[in-house]
């Protein structure tokens, strides 16, 4: 906010004062021209004949698509299995390594803060940037497709990002509990199973529930590479234009989706 | 029982929290500390179970010098020193039962504890402490359903499970209403009486330290400025302690209150 | 108080779950669930032992990842995915925000709200992958297919964020506005916008990251981006190429982070 006197000596009120607003409008200036730029790369890669024709080309898929075939649902249930189990087991892994690597990364709990905390924070952002469909590809490729391949996957994925949030978690602990146990002269374990562990529960299982709901959204891709679940289906579906059946399979992992996030969200809920 | 020999503590960051404080406190011995805010009193406890770690001079307890002791024997030599807190402290998440015998952690294994598999004496003892602090049909709720000075009673139980002698007691009524600020004090003195435990008591309100100890030290930049009985607590040592006021209005009050303080510490 | 301590009581830990049928069940239920699961786990063990040695190889790859031999694919493939990362969540942005203004129950009337909502529920359930197969389908192959992709996708992300939000402001300030006579405009630029501006920046920050991670993908079904090339490096068994691409994948997703995490320190 700015007040300046003007020539005839009145108050003028501006938001901002000059300086401050020649910044604002250079970093807009530059932000529009950096995307319309990038636009233009983009456009100059698309055949825009495709894109103006693309609305036949989705009608006329839609109308191949519709309805879908309810008979092939019988050959879905098995994949639909092995997705859940993928997305589960594969949660459930991953907590056991993402536990202590969030111990190791928080401030307050880890061991040493360079030689534990460093390369714990390593090991989270490499699994967090890492997409749980690349880490798919590489395991197909290393131990063979399947449903084993996708489990991993989604476990490396989930590792970084339940560390992530649980370190965060274990960062926010009232310290004066800890303070309270270690006076009583409690061992290290010991405190951190009576004042650590009891205050991070609720983040803990919210977290576990909340990447839950998403690896199931992710395995239900996975198959794509070769990983087991609804995509292996889906995939093949592709390969020989059954649209019928895509349209299924997709309106199948719409409801797995809904429904693992209405668990998901009651779930937290019912823990907070 | 417990002495401080020159104790002196500097932060990290330059401050001088306490300097070379000299302290002799007998066995059953109840001190309050007092002091302007900052002036160390919190330093000072922690300083003595090494909650902080002194940067130079020795605590002796019962003739063992606790500074120079390695993380095993602190956590021996911690068993015998209970604390309580200003914000209680209580791991509101674990049940009233569980705080309380948190307490004996320094003295059951990992796997006991994690099991909750205490030793029958144990819980005899924490029922027999949560019935003197008048909590024992709250063994099974959980610490954050407690107001606070329920909350503070297991606070105090948890601390005298461990079979302390000695009390570190930190602004035990900073949080809690005059009247329950009272009992809270009275049940401490009692019960320190009747275990012979010697006490060190922060606290701000320099009246309620009156009405209940037999000592008064008062700190002020980290050294002790009085040493004395609390009725020798004069405006001027309060001067001296925390700096210009009028005093006269908080000696007076102790004299009419002390009559109408009832007995029967558990409301 | 009368000392009538009754002696040796017992004590254990209230279970965590009151009624024990109800636990019991729970308990057997997911044990079952769990032997049932790896019952259904069909795993090649051979297949898997001799993988490790390829996967050993590939570990061993990141100390010597190998930028150089397929650079160009690499350069062009990253240049792609920042462009469509940039684009897409410029555009993703500017749509999000009527939708997200339309998906608040306090500012927008139902029918509205509804067909907002239900934008916002398709764009959360279909993974990023699906849609992309779709639109290369319908647009052709290249990063046009991806853009559109990665904008439908911050849409589910960012406006339903930026709804809660709006929907949690403090009512007294937009309160406050509204008796001053403004206009329904007026109203949302004063009441409502700068209570959730800094949370939207820091939230657009954010998506921008999430876009560059999955713009590494969409190149698997053909709609432009690093993913293609990477798809490539696996498919031939080049792990210093893959290592390498991976490598710099991380590089810019840490580098992305520190930054947003400078300008929400700024924000705040």
């Amino acid at each position: 906010m700015a007040v300046s006197t003007n020539l005839e000596g009145q108050k003028v009120w501006m938001v901002r004062d000059r300086d401050a607003q020649l910044k604002r409008w250079l970093i807009y200036f530059v932000s529009v021209a950096v995307v319309v730029y990038c636009w233009m790369i983009i456009s100059d890669a698309t055949t825009w004949f495709f894109v103006f024709d693309a609305p036949r080309i989705a009608a006329d898929i839609g109308g191949r698509a519709m309805p879908p075939k309810w008979s092939y649902i019988n050959e879905l249930w098995e994949p639909l299995w092995d997705t859940i189990n993928i997305a589960t087991i594969g949660t459930v892994l991953s907590l056991i390594i993402a536990v202590p690597v969030a111990f190791m990364a928080a401030r307050n709990t880890t061991p040493h803060q360079v030689f534990c905390r460093g390369p714990a924070l390593l090991l989270i952002v490499s699994s967090r940037s890492i997409n749980s469909l690349i880490w798919a590809l590489l395991l197909v490729a290393i131990i063979g497709p399947g449903i084993f391949a996708g489990t991993i996957a989604i476990a490396l994925r989930s590792i970084g990002f339940c560390a992530k949030l649980l370190y965060e978690a274990i960062e926010e602990i009232d310290e004066k509990q800890v303070e309270a146990i270690t006076a009583t002269g409690a061992s290290r374990w010991q405190v951190m199973a009576y004042a650590i562990v009891p205050q991070i529960m609720p983040s803990f299982a919210g977290i576990t529930v909340f990447r839950w709901d998403i690896n199931i959204r992710e395995s239900t891709v996975l198959g794509l590479v070769g990983a087991g679940g609804l995509g292996l289906q889906m995939s093949s579906s592709l390969n020989v234009l059954a649209w019928p059946q895509v349209s299924l399979i997709i309106f199948v992992i719409f409801i797995a989706v809904i429904i693992s996030e209405m668990v998901s969200a009651k779930v937290r809920s019912a823990i907070i | 029982m417990l002495h401080l020999n020159k104790l002196t503590k500097q932060y990290a960051t330059g401050d001088k929290a306490l300097t070379s404080v000299e302290l002799e406190i007998p066995k059953g011995q109840v001190v309050a500390l007092i002091g302007p805010s900052g002036a160390g009193k919190s330093t000072l406890i922690r300083c003595i179970n090494r909650l902080v770690e002194p940067t130079s001079g020795t605590v002796t307890l019962n003739g063992k010098e606790l500074t120079k002791l390695g993380s095993g024997a602190l956590r021996q030599a911690r068993r015998r020193m209970g604390m309580i807190f200003q914000e209680y402290a209580l791991v509101e998440r674990l049940t009233v039962m569980e705080n309380v015998l948190s307490g004996r952690l320094g003295y059951v294994g990992f796997w006991r504890s994690f099991l909750r598999k205490y030793p029958q004496s144990d819980v005899d003892e924490a029922f027999r402490l949560l019935e003197r602090v008048g909590l024992d049909h709250m063994a099974d709720k959980r610490a954050d359903e407690l107001s606070g000075g329920q909350r503070q009673r297991v606070g105090i139980a948890r601390a005298l499970i461990q079979d302390p002698e000695l009390l570190l007691v930190d602004e035990p009524t900073a949080s809690l209403d005059p009247k329950t600020s009272r009992q809270i004090m009275r049940l401490i003195c009692e019960l320190c009486a009747e275990r012979d435990l010697a006490a060190i008591i922060n606290i701000h309100d320099v009246a309620l330290a009156q009405m209940f100890v037999q000592r008064v030290i008062g700190l002020r930049f980290g050294e002790v400025v009085y040493d004395g009985p609390p009725d020798q607590l004069t405006p001027e040592t309060l001067t001296e302690i925390y700096g210009e006021e009028d005093w006269e209005a908080t000696i007076d009050k102790i004299d009419e209150e002390e009559d109408e303080a009832e007995q029967g510490a558990v409301a | 108080m009368s000392a009538s301590v009754t002696t040796s009581r017992k004590w254990r830990k209230p279970p965590m779950i009151k009624n024990p049928l109800m636990r019991w069940a729970l308990i057997s239920a997911s044990l079952i669930y769990l032997v049932l699961a790896f019952g259904s786990f069909d795993v090649n063990w051979a297949r898997v032992y001799e993988g490790l040695d390829r996967g050993w190889t590939f570990i061993l790859a990141f100390s010597h990842p190998d930028f150089a031999s397929r650079w160009s694919d690499i350069s062009d493939g990253m240049i792609e995915s920042a462009i469509m990362t940039v684009t897409s969540t410029a555009f993703g942005i500017l749509i999000s925000i009527p939708i997200g203004l339309g998906a608040a129950r306090n500012i927008a009337p139902l029918p509205v709200y509804i067909v907002c909502r239900g934008i916002i529920a398709i764009s959360r359930a279909l993974h990023e992958i699906i849609v992309a197969i779709l639109l290369v389908a319908i647009f052709g192959f290249g990063p046009f297919a991806g853009f559109v992709t990665l904008s439908f996708a911050t849409i589910g992300f960012l406006a339903k964020l930026l709804a809660e939000d709006i929907e949690d402001t403090d009512k007294s300030q937009a309160e406050a506005i509204k008796a001053t006579g403004a206009s329904w405009w007026q109203w949302v630029t004063y009441g409502i916008q700068p209570q959730v501006m800094p949370r939207l920046i820091g939230l657009s920050m954010y998506r921008l990251d999430i876009n560059f991670r999955e713009s590494a993908i969409l190149g698997l079904v053909g709609a432009g981006g690093i993913g293609a090339t990477l798809n490539t490096a696996f498919d031939r068994y080049e792990f210093d190429t893959a290592a390498a691409i991976i490598i710099i994948i991380i590089v810019v997703v840490m580098a992305l982070e520190y930054l947003s995490g400078i300008i929400r320190a700024r924000l705040q």
